[in-house]
């Protein structure tokens, strides 16, 4: 192994170099590079915090008129700021922290974004390439900390090598299956010169994500599909990624087929449409569990079999074929063995499977209207209603699909103690934001229940932390959300733990005017533990009282904290009270807003599945399994 | 379980090593063997890694090999198909009764001896791990002492070349 740096080798069979501008390229140091490089590739917004290994950079960036720079108050909320931000917006999102703590700080943003294959750029500085491997003051080898949880991570020690690097990593983390890429960038290549050349030349040998899907494959899953009795679109957050909402919506009502979306991918396809049964999952509804679990066909767009859709395994669909779509190939018979397996961009498969499916539909109805010149029904049997040789064999599929919808809706009832019950307020949002809001929400209970008694009619208006789970999330995603969408109304949904975690960018919302609305649901409690530890710890609540909520010394004072960052601090206790705060709340954008909705503790989060468990094994609500076609 | 060569093709670039041994490590794919060397392009290396896994987990290893952007190709090498050897170094234990019995072994196994001293052989052998094995196992009940030994090497039979496949543009 050399101890070159470049991300580039130059020793491929490529052409020398394009024939020699005509005026010389102009010179800047590595922090000017890496200013312009960022500027070139579009970037408007990037979320930050200065320190010694990166203050050549922020000398360059202060003069920037094109990129606007948002001083966090912690790596991790510029992270997470970057993530909102780009998942949101499905561009990339863009952060910047010093080496040492700064970098590890940015660490577990990394790591959520790349669960969630959100597109992020890391900047990171590093202790000068001579201090480099001394234990130097700040010294931290992010390179290495951050392999396993980056798709890509560069290292620069020569200014030449910055626009090549940059270009390479913004490359990376927006292709194929978008993920964060790390670049680290010593203080000595941020402050030695070297021509600056645009665009530069980026060669990525082993970088070669497919998008386009093997045709037999398609025709392959067109032939399932047409065949299956028992078929559900498994879509997950690739489907968000790869902007594929309204070709699904197309296949869809092409087909006839429900569909069920993840927790990644809630907005994906409307609620509101008669084929969404809802988010499948440990805490999905009844009708999403068990279309999966019983379906004779899934076809998966863009998810990837998490244990939290699965179930036990072994157990999950016993009797579905897979078609797998992902444009990652390692996803594919991960963790099911696919059928069918297509590598390829959702987007690109949704629309070439759409048209094989309507060739096969079309082609059954022509056969199916010469078989039956005689019958009354063949007259309808033109190319127009191709579904017709689909869509009735589905009928037995929707009657039970139907009946499970209807006798296992999503509800929940009031709380014993007469408290506001969680689920009330977090409905209320959403009908009272409407379809056109952005909703960010932190994880656990909270985070449940936002995923589903909020409906979502768009891609990108439901941020969370899906693989990782990543509790702080909320607060700084939701900033990062309302600096690319300033016209949408964007709420953080957080519990009080949560909040605790990452509630310092309030102040950064005061500061730099990004009004968002945070609504904490405030069960004094660290929710979800404190809900398995009733259901399976026999009810020992260990550590999971947090003292902010109804009856405690509420420490600390939500209403208080937030007048303290000069926020708007509402307190709501009574049912009454929630419209009307929400309202406020939305009416408010000259500062942000923090509602303390004090809600019941022992509110729980159903459907579930508990862990390890066939999915099977549904509970609608504590000891209550919904009933289910034994074979 | 069953044993899988495969040879990657990847960019010489610092920290490469960690990023494969890492994602075996993380991943729980066990590593028999490994080489690493450079390869004829410079700038490019050739890894030599025996895994240790099933069928499907195979896939898994290569696909999540695939996802490093410093790993240019993957190949699996058959045994049959391929030339595969290693190279062990091992310092045996020889008296003036058993020298000419460890030297038998040596000339059978057409091995060579490296270093010579009073109590003791040093002694190079090259061969597939069948070959390397069966060799120790002669030379043990002498007296092994110190053993160094190589990852596997691997390579295709026939003109064609994995590098010429990646670059035939």
């Amino acid at each position: 192994m050399t101890t070159e740096s470049l991300p580039v080798p130059s020793n491929t069979r490529t052409p020398s170099r394009a024939p020699a501008p005509k005026a010389q390229p102009e010179v800047l140091t590595g922090s000017g590079a890496i200013l312009r490089s960022l500027e070139m590739l579009g970037v408007k917004d990037v979320f930050g915090i200065p320190g010694g290994a990166i203050m050549p950079f922020y000398d360059e960036l202060m003069s920037s008129t094109a990129i606007r720079h948002i001083l966090t108050r912690h790596e991790q909320g510029a992270g997470h700021a970057a993530e909102g931000y780009a998942a949101s917006t499905g561009k990339v999102g863009v952060a910047i922290a010093t080496s040492g703590p700064g970098a590890t700080n940015l660490v577990t943003a990394i790591a959520d974004a790349y669960m969630d294959s959100v597109p992020l750029l890391c900047i990171t500085g590093q202790v000068f390439s001579h201090l480099m491997g001394t234990d130097g003051f700040q010294e931290v080898d992010i390179v290495g900390i951050t392999m396993p949880i980056t798709k890509h991570s560069f290292l620069v020690t020569r200014p030449e090598d910055v626009p090549a690097t940059i270009a390479a990593a913004y490359l990376i983390a927006s292709t194929g299956r978008p993920g964060p890429v790390l670049v680290d960038v010593t203080k000595d290549t941020q402050q030695n010169s070297a021509p600056f050349i645009w665009p530069p030349k980026v060669e990525l040998p082993g970088y070669r994500p497919v998008t386009k899907a093997h045709g037999k494959q398609i025709l392959a899953a067109a032939a399932l599909l047409a065949e299956a009795k028992r078929p559900v679109f498994y879509v997950g957050g690739g489907v968000i990624r790869a902007e594929a909402s309204a070709e699904l919506l197309k296949l869809a009502e092409l087909t006839g087929v429900p569909v069920v979306t993840t927790l990644m991918a809630r907005g994906a396809f409307p609620d509101s449409h008669p084929q969404a049964l809802g988010m499948p999952g440990m805490h999905g509804t009844v009708p999403a569990v068990l279309a999966l679990q019983e379906s004779d066909l899934i076809v998966s767009l863009g998810a990837r079999f998490d244990d939290r859709v699965t179930g036990k395994v072994s157990e999950f669909a016993p009797d579905a074929k897979i078609v797998h779509v992902d444009i990652d190939p390692a996803e594919i018979s991960k963790i099911r063995v696919a059928d069918v397996p297509i590598v390829g961009d959702a987007k690109e498969v949704i629309i070439d499977l759409t048209s094989a499916f309507a060739d096969l539909a079309a082609a059954a109805t022509a056969i199916a209207a010469a078989e039956s010149a005689t019958s009354s029904r063949a007259a309808g049997g033109t190319a127009s209603t191709a579904p017709a040789a689909g869509v009735p064999e589905l009928a037995d599929w929707w009657d039970r699909l139907r009946e499970l919808k209807r006798q296992y809706p999503l509800g929940y009832d009031e709380p014993e103690d007469g408290l506001l019950s969680p689920q009330y307020v977090i409905e209320r949002i959403g009908q009272i934001t409407g379809p056109e809001g952005i909703i960010a929400s932190g994880v656990g209970q909270h985070q449940m229940w936002a995923a589903q008694f909020i409906k979502y009619e768009r891609p990108n208006a439901w941020l969370n932390s899906g693989g990782a789970g990543t509790m702080g999330y909320g607060v700084p995603a939701a900033m990062g959300a309302k600096v690319a969408n300033p016209d949408r109304t964007v709420w953080a949904i957080d519990g009080d733990g949560c909040f605790q975690m990452t509630n310092q960018e309030l102040a950064t919302c005061t500061i730099n005017k990004i009004p968002i609305k945070v609504a904490i649901i405030n069960n004094s409690s660290l929710g979800m533990v404190r809900q398995w530890q009733t259901l399976f710890y026999d009810g020992r609540h260990s550590f999971t009282d947090l003292n902010t909520g109804d009856g405690t010394i509420m420490i600390p004072d939500f209403v208080k904290m937030a007048d303290a960052y000069g926020a708007l601090g509402i307190r709501v206790t009574k049912k009454e009270d929630v419209d009307a705060a929400i309202k406020l709340a939305i009416e408010t954008n000259d500062r942000p807003v923090v509602i303390d909705f004090v809600v019941s503790r022992d509110a729980m989060v159903w459907p579930m599945v508990p862990q390890g468990l066939s999915n099977s094994a549904v509970q609608y609500a504590r000891e209550h399994a919904p009933e289910w076609e034994e074979e | 379980m069953s044993h899988h060569v495969l040879s990657l093709l990847v960019e010489d670039k610092p920290g490469l090593l960690t990023r494969v041994a890492g994602l075996f490590a993380r991943r729980g794919f066990n590593i028999e063997s490994l080489a690493v060397g450079t390869s004829e392009i410079e700038g490019l290396s050739r890894i030599t890694v025996v895994v240790d896994v099933d069928e499907l987990p195979l896939e898994q290893v290569t696909k999540q090999l695939n996802k490093l952007v410093n790993v240019i190709k993957i190949v699996e090498l058959d045994q049959a198909q391929s030339v595969q050897r290693e190279h062990l170094l091992v310092k045996v234990r020889v008296d003036n009764s058993t020298r000419s019995h460890v030297l038998e072994a040596v000339n059978l196994f057409r091995a060579r001896v490296v270093d010579v001293s009073t109590d003791a052989l040093v002694i190079e052998v090259t061969g597939d791990t069948g070959k390397t094995n069966a060799f120790l196992r002669v030379v043990e009940p002498y007296g092994i002492k110190e053993l160094a030994q190589s990852g596997l090497l691997a390579i295709g039979r026939g003109s064609k070349s994995i590098t010429e496949r990646v670059y035939k543009n």
